[in-house]
């Protein structure tokens, strides 16, 4: 029954690997080396409205490598290394706080019985499939001086003036939570419906008390949750733009919102580009240990599903 | 022995859950209100939403909007069941490392770089070739595309890790070959998992403003470049009609689609406890039905 093989069937796995391969080096490699290139460049009037790096002119190849770029983040620090190190401290506080209503909201849900668990579930996963420009919208509504929050309190007579919400690191940390919450709870949930009641039982009938079980018990069995559901919330919050564009004021200068400034109204697109390779530095660190992390877990989670196929399996009784 | 939520749990749970909806519940009331002054409520009205349907700049962007979000989805659920093959079943091939972190990495990225770079490149390659000459819709598209098929390619793979491989194997022992065996078997099974990549593909390009800034040019202006125009002016009775029917739309579709899965799993299950409990179900049925 073997007839001949077609092309397209000698060569199908080199197809299945070449095509996206070649699309992400084209679309997302090349173009991680054009951001450094161009933030060794400098600015000029002209499309496009840098210098070229390198090429060849009337007397040859030619290259007009500079640090001029970085040279400027370190003299203007407070308009560059500033908002840096403000989305980090943002970013952190925002991961904190997601994680402090996150863990109680991921406990309820695990703990509830399947059909109330499915709809609390549903709830966690809506606000992730709507627009998060669209809830952030929403919340300016609630926040703004004239908004739902102050004509409520004004209403009832509990304040006498408008609070200053808006432009504060609270709205921050509201937009934070309203964005990101879904993302801590996920992974603290995968963790927790899979912990098992018996060790708790195990470890209060061995005279543990509350605080004794969840420090020595659920904390350490949770703990991979805690992790990646950290790093879902910080990485994205350090570069994220909407947020202070929206929410922020000049104290809540944060990296994304002056990159986007620098390109879109200075139009300085070098200076753009060495402040995203500063924004990659800074997620150096947090990305590679996720892609780490990552790995481990989904290594911990084959095991797991193993360990229970095999007690599961007749072939065992 | 299951036990109660300690009352601070309860109580930031419930804050939390008050978070995610409170605003969007007023702004769904807000958006009936016949005032353009958020402060007061005037009585209800849909004439925002009248005038949201007279509002062309919006159904313009909206239009492409839909495109883009189609023609990007399409593009990374092809690209992504391609990535999710070549993991699952391929073991150890030759760019294995080289693909992981390529397709990984994009899940990570910062929007701004990701936006940045890929102008660069686009206008780097306009120097070289002539294509993309300008920027417009094309671009945005292949933009979404590239971090879309990321997202696709996680969603694929987990189904295809438990796929049942003796299915395939039975097709390829009565005779059948290789890209018949995908189209007529494992698409078919692991086809849920394509239409929910597909769909995460959708709202990712749907939902996004920070990349398509970069990459748009004059005159592709979608959705949310609109919307984020308009709300940096302050909040508009407008915009409130527009948000509720969108999160409206896909709360409608998220919960039938929840219901759809929820019932699916538990009719499986069932069956699953009734073939494992074999035939003494059968037994027991029999003896009922006899008076």
């Amino acid at each position: 029954m073997m007839g001949q093989t077609t092309w397209l069937q000698r060569n199908g796995r080199r197809i299945v690997v070449a095509l996206p391969l070649i699309w992400l080096i084209v679309f997302f490699f090349l173009p991680l080396i054009e951001v450094a290139q161009t933030s060794f460049t400098m600015p000029r009037r002209g499309i496009p409205p840098f210098e070229p790096l390198w090429g060849f002119g009337k007397d040859g190849f030619f290259t007009n490598f500079n640090l001029e770029n970085y040279a400027l983040l370190l003299e203007y620090w407070q308009d560059y290394l500033g908002p840096a190190g403000n989305s980090i401290r943002l970013a952190l506080f925002s991961t904190i706080i997601c994680l402090v209503f996150a863990y109680p909201m991921a406990w309820w849900i695990a703990r509830s019985d399947p059909r109330q668990r499915a709809m609390l579930l549903v709830l966690v996963m809506l606000p992730f499939w709507t627009s998060s420009l669209l809830r952030i919208y929403a919340l300016i509504g609630l926040l703004n001086p004239n908004g739902f929050i102050n004509t409520m309190l004004l209403f009832l007579g509990v304040i006498d003036a408008p609070l200053r919400m808006m432009q504060t690191d609270f709205s921050i940390y509201m937009g934070m939570l309203l964005t990101y919450l879904p993302l801590m709870i996920l992974p603290l949930y995968a963790t927790m419906i899979r912990l098992d009641d018996d060790l708790l039982d195990a470890a209060a009938d061995l005279g543990a008390g509350r605080v004794a079980v969840f420090r020595t018990v659920v904390l350490p069995l949770t703990m991979p949750g805690i992790i990646a559901g950290s790093l879902l919330v910080f990485i994205p919050a350090v570069g994220e733009f909407v947020i202070p564009a929206l929410l922020g004021g000049p104290d809540q200068m944060m990296i994304g919102k002056v990159l986007w400034t620098e390109f879109f109204r200075s139009r300085d697109w070098p200076v753009a580009s060495a402040l995203a390779v500063l924004l990659l530095i800074i997620l150096a660190v947090p990305i590679i240990y996720a892609r780490y992390q990552d790995g481990r877990t989904t290594a911990l989670d084959q095991q797991y599903d193993e360990a229970q196929q095999n007690d599961i399996k007749p072939g065992a009784a | 022995m299951r036990r109660p939520l300690a009352w601070p749990a309860l109580i930031l749970g419930v804050l939390g859950f008050g978070i995610l909806y409170v605003p969007v519940i007023v702004m769904i009331i807000y958006s009936f209100n016949s005032s353009r002054l958020v402060s007061v409520w005037a009585g209800f009205s849909t004439k925002w939403y009248g005038a949201l349907l007279q509002n062309e700049q919006i159904l313009e962007a909206l239009g492409k909007s839909l495109w883009v979000a189609v023609s990007a989805a399409t593009i990374s659920t092809v690209f992504g069941v391609l990535i999710a093959l070549a993991f699952v079943r391929f073991g150890n091939f030759r760019f294995r490392l080289a693909l992981s972190a390529l397709a990984s990495t994009p899940l990570v990225m910062p929007e701004v770089v990701t936006g940045l770079s890929l102008l660069l490149l686009f206008i780097g390659m306009e120097g070289l070739f002539g294509w993309p000459s300008g920027r417009g819709i094309d671009t945005i598209i292949i933009a979404h595309a590239t971090f879309g098929m990321c997202f696709a390619a996680v969603v694929v793979q987990a189904r295809l890790r438990d796929f049942d491989m003796s299915i395939e194997e039975a097709a390829a022992d009565l005779g059948a070959r290789q890209p018949y065996i995908f189209f007529s078997i494992t698409l078919p099974v692991i086809a849920p998992a394509v239409v929910a990549a597909w769909l995460l593909a959708f709202t990712l390009s749907f939902d996004d403003l920070v990349i398509a800034s970069f990459v748009s040019g004059p005159g592709s202006s979608t959705l949310p470049i609109v919307i984020f125009s308009k709300v940096r002016l302050g909040v508009t009775p407008e915009i409130n009609a527009l948000a509720t029917i969108m999160i409206l739309l896909v709360a409608a579709s998220v919960v039938t689609a929840s219901l759809i899965i929820y019932h699916n799993s538990r009719t499986r299950r069932r069956a699953l406890e009734q073939t494992a409990a074999g035939d003494e179900i059968t037994v027991v049925g029999q003896k009922e039905s006899q008076p």
